[in-house]
């Protein structure tokens, strides 16, 4: 069980190779072995979202998922998804601009969860995007500034594209 | 001129570090070190006969497996009782392992330190411990009677204190009143789970003889304090860092929970990093609870619904030990009059062991049980009379011009309940038009006639904030203009970087973005007492409005020397200093600050301008640094408050019960909000918003399922629901402003406001939709159907 195999990532579009073993959470080789320390983890059974990440463009739990299993994807968290000059992704100055966090713990996993959608959601019903997220769990903000936040962001890239 | 930023709804700073994932958390340190796990209790209540660590011990990558039989010195005695009382007669407080006898399902039994966290566990797995059960106290109200298992075997009841206080004569008014009423009420427990679970890294140094310790508290300097004198350490060499903090709520302020002792001990013992992570089980089974409490209310009206006359007796869950001493009861016996005047009261309280997770303050603390059997009093004796339930309230309010007003009973720091300063009509009225009472009215009688089960609930509340005895910040001006702040409480996301910052910044004329805050370092402040008790706005919020009001002295003192100009005539704007009315003969506060300690290090042109203006600014001296002044711009201030500050509100929700599935649906949550002057009500809202979303899970979604045994038999996400964004309605929130007299800022605390009267608020909806008393909580579908359908409860 604690043999080690290598495996390569392709991580925020770097080809990243690691030594794991087998049983190793994707979370735990993220933040401990690779250092990306922004995805987190509230509670390892799946439930709580916080350590959601995208797997080959898609969002997913990576405290249900063995990094083992996943040799050859392609995967994105928190820290790479700014933009290039360094400037924050609208859904990330959106989620500052509607008070979207407090303790920031559940937030990455909100804002991986939202990167699929975020640019429709000001078209979506309330009911509609609460579902969206109703798979991440919060305890500090009772989800308005969320909800508020995340249908803003389109917003925020259109007036980005105007400046351009 | 610069626009004031208290009051404003800023930004907050510390948002694009938390955002881009460079929040710093405590599992984010130290990645080297070795991995703890813990071995806990199986068992509600046992003797412990023996411990076989030689298996564990022997697997690859383990570094130590410790028992109690490894401890030496004070860590082989229980840990310290927080808060002694001589009401607490026969405190309990549990070991750093368990010694003899296990008390609780999560107890503490055994460490292991290994190469990772997955090794460690595995050796959890190879310990094998002969336990002898005893009997289990699960049950409060089972707890309490007098044949009933004792919790500890050296315990002859399981009363862990007891307290009583009258004011007034309530038997003769209860004699001579128009209507008694007798009720019982039950609020079962409930849990701060944040998202972030504990966590405590540890780094201890033998060249140096001196321990770092990161860890995820709300209390830094308490932790530090403590560790020193456990280890026979110099204070000076201990360090603890409270770093961001993902969400507390109450339960991270307990010292010491073991694993925080046992994790700095093993990094002494093996010279290296260790690091102990809590998982979402053992958050459940051994990080504290609170809420549990049956009340048995005495209550005598007249004809008018003026309340008279209250006798309250209630049990309070300890759990199985009680470092934090009573303050849960003491805070319900305190507060449990809420907004109403009531000339003769009196409690009795007995804080009972029971073998579960101990208890101590969660969001609310005592209060939100407190609101409930207040309000639900307030309902059922509207109820009784015939009286509206609005007006009922109004009729008992203590008045706007009856401030200060004595409560008549004692208070947590031990001197007596004293509202500072209320308008508690005023706020019930603001509420009343929002919800647009009387068309509410109508509406349901409306909705009744076609069967619909619809309802309205109000909770109002003062909560007691701001406690003492006081919080520090240091300030200084750094050479390129930026402010430090340190102060010693840290955070657990009520935005402190920012609220803080926006004092400064409207003191000494800088952005908010200029001010740099460090919170809960003992390195960079060492007095303090920590982010509990909705205080730290308070008390550290006028600590660092004080700093700013010396610093700023100090600048200005040599801008005047430096301009030439009299201090009055100094004006400070845009992060400079200038002359009133002369806009351009100013200086930059850096440049200042490097005028005040004017040494040749200094880069850049700014500095050499700086060592020229020092030259002038000492020229009417006798010496460079003039005698009663310091080098630096900087300041160490504390604010030591006279008293608590009690902020106040009202809730409503509008809920409907659907008679299929038994589930309510919260139609209007409306909330009236009075936290005096509001430093940031972006803040606010949402600390109030969160507040509620807690305060509703509570009533009607989270239910710790113990059994018989002591047993937790829901201790995941998967089965204990906390609320997800559609279960937790749109909030309408309504604020007043009536300042506190007790401070200089005016403010008084809001982080707790939101949870409070939840249970109130949803009970008093629900009785009022069904028709039927709700007189226990929590509430869930499954009980609503049983009461729907009396007939089926054994189905
Ligand atoms: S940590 Fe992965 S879902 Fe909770
Ligand atoms: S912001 Fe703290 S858990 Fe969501």
């Amino acid at each position: 069980m604690t043999e080690k195999r290598k495996i390569s990532l392709t991580v925020n579009g770097e080809s990243r190779e690691v030594d794991v073993e087998p049983r190793w959470l994707l979370s735990d080789v993220l933040r401990h072995e690779l250092g990306l320390t922004g995805t987190h983890v509230g509670c390892e059974h799946g439930v709580c979202g916080c350590c959601t990440v995208l797997i080959d463009g898609a969002p997913a739990r990576s405290c249900l998922a063995l990094a083992v299993t996943i040799d050859g994807s392609e995967i994105t968290t928190v820290e790479g998804i700014a933009e290039e000059d360094g400037r924050l992704h609208p859904l990330q100055e959106s989620f500052q601009k509607h008070h979207g966090l407090q303790c920031g713990f559940c937030t990455p996993g909100f804002l991986m969860t939202a990167m699929p959608f975020w640019a429709d959601a000001e078209d979506m019903t309330d009911d509609e995007l609460r579902k969206e997220i109703s798979g991440q769990l919060c305890r500090c903000t009772g989800y308005s500034g969320i909800l508020a936040s995340i249908r803003g962001a389109a917003a925020i890239a259109r007036e980005r594209q105007g400046e351009r | 001129m610069t626009t004031k930023m208290f009051g404003a709804p800023v930004q907050r700073n510390e948002d694009p570090r938390l955002l881009t994932g460079k929040g710093r958390f405590v599992d984010d340190f130290e990645s080297g070190a070795y991995g703890a796990a813990f071995l806990r209790s199986d068992f509600g209540h046992a003797r412990i006969l023996s411990i076989d660590t030689s298996e564990a011990l022997a697997l690859d990558g383990v570094y130590g497996v410790y028992t109690h039989a490894d401890l030496e010195g004070l860590l082989s005695e229980p840990l310290p009782l927080l808060i002694p009382s001589p009401n607490l007669f026969a405190p309990r407080t549990q070991y750093a392992l368990a010694k003899e006898e296990v008390c609780y399902v999560g107890e503490v039994v055994a460490m292991v330190v290994a190469r990772d966290r997955y090794v460690a566990e595995d050796a959890v797995g190879l310990i094998f411990v002969d336990y002898e059960p005893l009997p289990v106290a699960s049950d409060l109200e089972g707890a309490s009677l007098p044949d009933a298992p004792v919790v500890h075997s050296d315990m002859p009841d399981n009363v862990s204190g007891r307290a009583t206080e009258e004011k007034g004569d309530v038997d003769s008014a209860m004699a001579s009143a128009a209507h008694v009423f007798e009720w019982r009420f039950e609020i079962e427990r409930a849990a701060a789970m944040p998202m972030e679970t504990r966590g405590v890294v540890a780094n201890y140094d033998h060249r140096t003889g001196s321990l770092l310790l990161h860890d995820s508290t709300q209390a830094p300097t308490g932790v530090r304090g403590g560790l020193a004198q456990l280890f026979g350490l110099d204070p000076d060499s201990v360090h603890v860092v409270a770093p961001d903090v993902g969400g507390g709520f109450g339960m991270k302020v307990i010292q010491f929970y073991p694993e925080e002792v046992m994790v700095a001990w093993a990094s002494r013992k093996l010279g290296h990093p260790v690091k102990w992570i809590e998982d979402r089980r053992e958050d459940f089974v051994g990080s504290n609870h609170e809420r549990g409490q049956v009340h048995h209310i005495k209550v005598a009206a007249d004809t008018d619904g003026r309340i008279l006359a209250m006798d309250v007796k209630f049990i309070n869950d300890a759990g199985a030990y009680c470092s934090y001493g009573l303050i849960i009861p003491i805070v319900t016996a305190a507060q449990i009059q809420g907004p109403y005047k009531i000339e003769n009261f009196r409690y009795e309280y007995r804080n009972i062991f029971t073998n579960k997770v101990p208890t101590s303050p969660y969001r609310g603390a005592g209060r939100p049980q407190a609101v409930y059997v207040m309000e639900r009093v307030m309902d059922k004796v509207a109820g009784e009379l015939g009286i509206d339930r609005a007006e009922i309230r109004r009729r008992n309010f203590i008045g706007p011009d009856e401030f200060p007003y004595e409560v008549g009973v004692a208070w947590q720091d031990g001197g007596n309940v004293v509202y500072d300063s209320g308008e508690y009509e005023k706020g019930l009225d603001v509420l009343l038009e929002a919800l647009d009472y009387e068309a509410f009215l109508t509406e349901q009688k409306e909705a009744r006639e076609h069967g619909r089960l619809l309802g309205l609930g109000f909770g109002c509340y003062v909560e007691g904030t701001g406690i003492g005895p006081y919080e520090g910040a240091v300030i200084k001006i750094l050479n390129d203009g930026t402010v430090n702040v340190a102060i010693a409480v840290g955070t657990q996301g009520q935005g402190h970087e920012t609220v803080f910052a926006q004092i400064v910044a409207d003191e000494l004329g800088v952005a908010v973005d200029a001010v740099k805050l460090v919170s809960g370092d003992t390195r960079r402040l060492g007095y303090g007492v920590g982010t509990f008790a909705s205080r730290s706005a308070v008390v550290a919020g006028n600590a660092v409005h004080k700093a700013a009001q010396t610093v700023k002295l100090k600048a200005a003192e040599v801008a005047s020397r430096s301009l030439e100009v009299a201090v009055e005539d100094l004006v400070f704007a845009d992060g400079r200093v200038h002359v009133d009315g002369a806009p351009d003969v100013g200086i930059p506060l850096g440049q200042l600050a490097i005028i005040s300690n004017p040494l040749r290090y200094a880069f850049g042109k700014e500095s050499e301008e700086a060592v020229l203006l020092a030259q002038r600014a000492y020229a009417g001296s006798d010496r460079p640094l003039p005698e009663g002044t310091s080098p630096g711009l900087e300041a160490t201030e504390f604010f030591s408050p006279t008293a608590g500050v009690f902020a106040f509100g009202t809730h409503a929700a509008i809920v409907e019960i659907d008679h299929d599935t038994c589930n309510m649906k919260i139609l209007r949550y409306v909330v009236h909000h009075d936290c005096g002057k509001v430093i940031n009500p972006m803040i606010v809202d949402g600390q109030v918003q969160g507040g509620v979303a807690q305060g509703i899970g509570g009533a009607f979604f989270e239910k710790f399922e113990y059994d018989d045994e002591g047993q937790l038999t829901n201790a995941s996400f998967m089965d204990f629901l906390i609320p997800y964004a559609t279960e937790i309605p749109a909030l309408e929130l309504h604020h007043t402003e009536t300042p506190s007299p007790l401070n200089p800022l005016g403010i008084k605390g809001v982080g707790e406001a939101g949870t409070i009267p939840g249970a109130a608020v949803i009970a008093n909806a629900v009785s009022d939709a069904l028709g039927q008393p709700i007189d226990t909580m929590p509430l869930s579908p499954l009980k609503l159907f049983e009461l729907m359908h009396p007939g089926h409860q054994e189905a």
